[in-house]
């Protein structure tokens, strides 16, 4: 692996993909699922920068340019919109029910 | 092994790392704390990466403002000292069956395109190549400002490219994204007939829907997540 391309940095974000799936599915605290969800879009985003890199690859001109850099700041803003609210529905959460282990949450189930 | 591949190593190791570790403890304090090292070695791989405008806005945004909230969540839903929920053995047994087979239909799907791995015997081309859009963008920087020195300036450093084609002159990125966001893509100056360029305007309508979204969005979190006093009511 002596030249890195961008194959290894795709390896370092499928793992960290599904690192966060497991995390999403496994953890009962909500806020657990929260950190999960981070992880994936950050392994998300780790392949979108290695894409529009113009050094990893032997062809660059097939790459995404700068394309991925502007895709992996929304993910970066979106991420922190969606942590905010996530957040915020957790903490009205735990005032109601006074825990935040998902489990409890199935007032809805039909 | 040079710097570029032990860095990568070494940040890819901790990000990856920490991230197992953050499935595999069941403390939300230490999830947290081992989430913070994994993002920030992902900054890393950024700069690695050669998008140091991405990776810094990582590292100011995510580790230093999404993952602050994260933590006063944990503090603010704490339910005792050391309150840990497990998770059953039948769930690890089908999280492992699913993680294990994603990876093995991801990793080899990374590997299956030849000109992704970076293989050497094209690196010649490459120089070439990354040489060439470093002279574009330097015609681009210097027909965009505007005095003689500068231009003199921006000249010697073009024949000072040329002289070393494996070091092509990249500026740092924040000015062709902030470009970028204009309109203006100096990473693809002969890209796309003006018929089709006509109509584009960069990145300036996503930039303003996604500043508003973020706007509206922080302002339905702090109605959301506000004290009731129903009690006094």
């Amino acid at each position: 692996m002596e030249p890195v391309g961008i194959s290894h940095f795709m390896t370092v974000g499928a793992i960290m993909f599904v690192c966060g799936v497991v995390c999403m599915a496994t953890k009962r605290n909500a806020l657990g699922v929260l950190m999960g969800i981070e992880l994936v879009l950050n392994g998300a985003n780790v392949n979108f920068v290695a894409l529009s890199s113009d050094f990893l690859t032997t062809n660059p001109a097939r790459g995404l340019g700068l394309d991925g850099q502007f895709i992996a700041l929304f993910v970066i803003v979106l991420a922190a919109a969606e942590a905010a609210v996530a957040l915020a529905i957790t903490l009205n959460f735990y005032n109601n029910h006074s825990t935040v282990d998902v489990d409890r949450a199935d007032e809805l189930k039909g | 092994m040079n710097w570029h591949t032990f860095f990568f190593l070494l940040f890819a190791l901790v990000a990856c790392g920490f991230a197992v570790m953050v499935v595999l403890s069941s403390n939300i304090v230490r999830m947290a704390l081992y989430l913070i090292f994994s993002l920030g070695a992902t900054a890393g791989l950024f700069f690695l990466a050669g998008a140091d405008f991405v990776g810094a806005m990582q590292l100011m945004i995510y580790v230093g403002g999404t993952l602050v909230l994260l933590v006063f969540g944990v503090m603010l839903t704490a339910q005792g000292p050391f309150v840990s929920m497990k998770t059953r053995g039948g769930d690890w047994i089908l999280a492992a069956l699913l993680s294990g087979s994603l990876l093995a239909f991801l990793v080899p799907a990374a590997f299956s395109i030849k000109e992704w791995t970076n293989a050497p015997p094209a690196a010649a081309e490459e120089h070439h190549a990354a040489a060439g859009r470093g002279r574009a963008e330097a015609k681009v920087r210097f027909a965009l400002t505007s005095t003689p020195a500068e231009n003199a300036d921006a000249a010697a450093d073009e024949s000072s490219t040329a002289a070393l084609p494996g070091m092509a002159a990249q500026p740092a990125t924040a000015t062709r994204l902030g470009m970028g966001l204009l309109g203006v893509r100096v990473d693809k100056l002969e890209g796309r007939s003006p018929e089709l360029q006509r109509g584009m305007s960069g990145y300036l309508l996503p930039f303003e829907i996604v500043s508003v979204h973020l706007l509206v969005v922080l302002v339905g979190a702090a109605y959301l997540a506000r004290s009731k006093r129903r009690a006094t009511r």
